[in-house]
């Protein structure tokens, strides 16, 4: 292995200019005369617009414009899309409501956006968006997804709510299977709703050139490109080659910034408008009112087992929120990033499942690092731990007996798992987690007062996203396929252009390290470039645990070609066939010879062409790659999770925390144990502490870090990592990905550790402290409880 | 405007200001000092940490107009130009201590403020439990404390002071 190549925990590159504080987040930038956008935002949560009088907030100090929903439509600024189609089970189309970036007619949430004020400097801006008066006419609405088929209707194309009404499996073959079986479990979940809360707030700044008539937009987003496309060819604000989109330093998405919000276009529209740069920072509280949230699924689900504790079959319906518009990509969340991970490591001959996607008057919903996957997840392990309890089986046992032994395995539900071994994941988190001593631990809790539970998480995810084929026959709007291109230098330093994104992931380290692997070269000598339309040609962003497994793979196909070509430079140099050059650590040397040529020599003649004539072989070292991937990855691991609960309290503290994942080849260790350890804070925040609020008239409840719990340091424990490996046959270098494991497998590690402390099932989350107390008081009496 | 004057990073600097003109905004918009950042509206992420007169503060609740004459250090001022890094900076880039960075700057200037409060032996508990003030969203805290850990020893070999350069 090379000092900086693939498997190395080489220091990240990103770092010197993150702990100097001389990163270039969107709000870091700043143009000659920017102004500032301040949006006016409904505060009800469904109200017909009857009007908008801005004629004292336009003669507001400072102020360049007040503009209206009215106006956007005047200038044809088309509706934000939802850009993967799904069908319901009737054949009909997801019905999706026209969402444009100013609400005209109605407003559909606590949040939605009336107008924007542009003015010279933040504070006049928001005292003229005081000023903007709005004459509402407040309407009932709805905010509980188990309620919104009875509620109001909000959009003319959805009546009942109903967005879709989806479902995936043989329905016939599980009821029967169900009908015929030794055991059931049945559990309702509701999977809770989430902020996303990257710590670096959405924000834009829009500049119109008028002279070449050049928008550019730089903007917190993890996937420029899809952002281009959208707002040029759906939104219309210009044609795709007049759109330049920057996503410079990216202060965290967890999927929050793949979407195309409102926001970015309206700054796009007024900085046309006003002839002036306008920026918009979200504050926090913006956030919470306008990022799309994650999860909110209503659940019930049920597991049909033979007498021996062997699965025969799976059933789940499912109600989801997609809230008050379509975000992005919020249809497939629910559909073909759930449903098809409903199998789980079993081997499950019979899995049915049914979503119902609805409106609410509530903030979008979309993907949430995870996205369905640790929905499924949830639904699987609980299941299954419940049922193991039930049935009187060990929880690693039942997993075991149930466990998928042969490889490629094809689920009911779509997919085919094409490598893993989920005995030695389990054996070894079971090893480092002293399972075998559990029961030493929890008497010794008992002996003070506390009650001790153990839960497992044997997870699986769907990754590298994704075989564009694939996808496009579920319904996706474009292809997931990712590209590369290899700019060598003539002194050799060599250029990576990439259409992933990185927003912590630290991608500058280990696409950096995968090129001084293959070229033998110093890996200092290696500058990754990403997130800029002008720059990089196309490609898709960065979610899904997709970067590594398309977005590397994509480069090694660039470097084929780098080396193919260099091979015939070298050829030149080194009067000899090409059939006859080995290229190797950095050097070209004839087979069988000691003439040999560094890799300097060969990126200069490349450039310099000396040695070959123009009509032999064209001149330069530069390739491309686009790569799409032959089927998704799967990862896969088992986490387990140990509390203590106070009785008297209901307070859970996680004491011990082991993960044991299988992500194929690991590139950058301590990069991959980074992402293990954010994912589990992630699910851990899920399964303790988050949960947002509607209350019933649509105000968000928890609408700042004050009310909406995040986790903090002292929330958390030190994680005890480990890891197996399978490589994924369906990537060059066998990658399977690592950034979504710890938020899919941890809510259930936890719910399952707590409830086999307290004994009872009857727990949601969040599991607050007062959660907890209340499940014990319900389940043993007030007396056991206190 | 009102006037306000202060020493950032040891250098004497002064500027018309609103009066409700905040420090992190005098800092990032009026200074170009943007290693400081915003993540909340209500005092609790801590990405705005800055020091005012050697003791952590969070410059989105201070107005400039109340730092009339201190001293502020922020994340630039830590480092000297093409200096080594502050042994603390140095710790977080040798433990993973940050992903995105944007919490990085107000966790180095807490992590300071921690040495200075309770010396360079720090034990878990103690770290996680002065990390109150700070988020992160993508570490799940595990390197940042380590990071810190080792960021406080180190400060003892290097002789950097408990208390940040001015």
């Amino acid at each position: 292995m090379n000092a900086t190549g693939i498997g190395a925990a080489v220091r990240r590159k990103e770092d010197f200019r993150f702990v100097t504080g001389n990163g270039q987040y969107t709000d870091d930038v700043t143009r000659p005369g920017v102004t500032r956008a301040v949006f006016v935002r409904s505060p009800h949560a469904r109200a017909k617009l009857r009007g908008i009088d801005i004629s004292v907030a336009r003669k507001m100090p400072g102020v360049a414009a007040v503009l209206t929903g009215a106006e956007l439509t005047g200038d044809k600024i088309g509706n934000l899309i939802c850009g993967w189609m799904i069908h319901s089970k009737d054949g009909s189309p997801m019905k999706m409501a026209p969402h444009p970036a100013l609400a005209s007619g109605t407003v559909n949430y606590v949040g939605d956006a009336v107008a924007v004020v542009i003015a010279d400097t933040l504070a006049q801006g928001r005292d003229a968006a005081e000023k903007v008066k709005v004459d509402y006419e407040v309407l009932p609405a709805v905010t509980d997804p188990a309620e919104a088929k009875s509620g109001p209707q909000i959009h003319e194309v959805a009546p009942k709510n109903i967005i879709y009404e989806w479902s995936l499996g043989d329905q016939k073959a599980v009821d029967a299977a169900f009908a015929s079986a030794k055991h059931v479990t049945r559990l309702d979940i509701i999977n809770n709703r989430l902020a996303p809360n990257a710590i670096e707030p959405r924000a834009a700044l829009a500049e119109y050139d008028a002279g070449t008539d050049q928008l550019t937009l730089w903007n917190t987003t993890q996937n420029p490109h899809v952002s281009r496309l959208v707002i040029a060819a759906f939104v219309g604000m210009a044609p795709e080659h007049k759109l330049r989109v920057i996503a410079p330093d990216v202060g965290g998405g967890f999927g929050s910034k793949i979407f195309i919000y409102p926001e970015e276009v309206v700054c796009l529209w007024a900085a046309r408008k006003v002839h002036r740069p306008v920026k918009w920072v979200a504050e926090r509280s913006e956030s919470f009112l306008t990022d799309a949230h994650g999860r909110d699924h209503v659940t019930h689900a049920e597991l049909a087992l033979d007498g021996s504790g062997k699965i025969v079959a799976l059933r789940a319906k499912t109600i989801a929120n997609l809230g008050a518009y379509m975000s992005t990509f919020s249809s497939s969340v629910p559909t073909y990033l759930y449903g098809t991970l409903l199998s789980g490591q079993y081997d499950i001959p019979h899995i049915y499942c049914e979503v119902d996607a609805v409106y609410t008057n509530t903030v979008p919903v979309d993907a949430y690092r995870g996205a369905g996957r640790p929905e499924a997840t949830f639904v699987v392990e609980r299941l299954v731990e419940v049922a193991a309890r039930q049935m009187g089986i060990e929880p690693p046992e039942i997993r075991k007996r149930n466990f998928i032994k042969a490889f490629p395995h094809q689920t009911p539900v779509i997919m085919a798992y094409d490598a893993g071994d989920y005995h030695a994941s389990l054996r070894q988190a079971m090893e480092f987690a002293d399972v075998k001593s559990f029961n030493k631990r929890k008497r010794e809790s008992a002996r003070n007062g506390k009650l001790r539970g153990l839960g497992f998480s044997t997870y699986i995810e769907a990754c590298g996203i994704a075989p564009s084929q694939a996808v496009g026959s579920l319904g996706c709007g474009v292809g997931l396929w990712e590209s590369a291109e290899v700019r060598v230098n003539p002194t050799g330093s060599v250029e990576v252009l990439t259409g992933t994104h990185a927003h912590g992931q630290g991608h500058e380290t280990t696409f950096a390290q995968l090129v001084s692997e293959r070229l033998g070269i110093p890996f200092e000598n290696v500058s990754i470039v990403h997130g800029d339309t002008d720059k990089v040609q196309f490609g898709m962003g960065t979610y899904g645990s997709r970067s590594g497994a398309v977005g590397m793979s994509a480069v090694v196909k660039a470097l084929d070609k780098i080396e193919a070509k260099a091979k015939k430079v070298a050829a030149y140099m080194l009067e000899a066939a090409e059939g006859d050059i080995e290229f190797k650590d950095g050097k070209f040397t004839v087979a069988g010879t000691d003439k040999s040529a560094p890799w300097g020599d060969v990126a200069l003649n490349a450039y310099i062409a000396h040695k070959f004539a123009g009509a032999d072989l064209e001149p330069g070292l530069k390739e491309t790659s686009f790569y799409d991937p032959t089927n998704f990855t799967f990862p896969a691991g088992c986490h387990i999770c140990e509390v203590e609960v106070d009785t008297e309290t209901g307070k859970t503290e996680i004491v011990n925390w082991t993960a044991v994942d299988d992500f194929g080849t690991v590139v950058n260790p301590m990069i991959v144990e980074g992402q293990v350890h954010g994912g589990i804070a992630q699910g851990v925040g899920q399964a303790l502490l988050e949960g947002v609020v509607y209350n019933k008239d649509g105000q968000l409840v928890t609408g700042s870090f004050m009310d909406y719990t995040m986790p903090r340091a002292h929330d958390l424990p030190l994680f005890h990592l480990g890891l197996t490996e399978t490589k994924s046959p369906s990537n060059p270098l066998g990658i399977k990905g690592c950034g979504e494991a710890g938020a899919i497998a941890a809510p259930a590690a936890v719910i399952n550790a707590i409830t086999d402390a307290i004994g009872t099932e009857e727990l949601s989350m969040p599991a607050t402290a007062q959660a907890v107390w209340s499940a014990l008081k319900r389940a043993h009496g007030v007396r056991q409880a206190a | 405007m009102p006037a306000v004057s202060m020493t950032v990073n040891g250098k004497s600097v002064a500027g018309d200001v609103e009066a409700r003109t905040l420090l992190v905004q005098f800092l990032r918009e009026n200074l170009r000092l943007t290693g400081t950042h915003v993540g909340c509206d209500t005092s609790q992420c801590g990405a705005c940490v800055v020091h005012v007169d050697g003791i952590a503060a969070k410059s989105c609740t201070l107005l400039a107009l109340q730092c009339e004459g201190a001293k502020i250090t922020t994340i630039e001022g830590l480092a000297e130009p093409n200096g080594p890094l502050h042994p603390m900076q140095e710790a977080f880039r040798e433990h993973h201590g940050l992903q995105c960075g944007f919490c990085t700057p107000g966790m180095i200037m807490s992590a300071l403020d921690i040495v200075r409060r309770h010396g360079h032996e720090l034990d878990e508990r103690t770290i996680r439990e002065q990390l109150d003030g700070n988020l992160c969203r993508c570490t799940g805290y595990h390197n940042i404390v380590k990071a810190i850990g080792a960021g406080a020893r180190a400060m003892v070999k290097s002789g950097a002071p408990r208390q940040a350069a001015e």
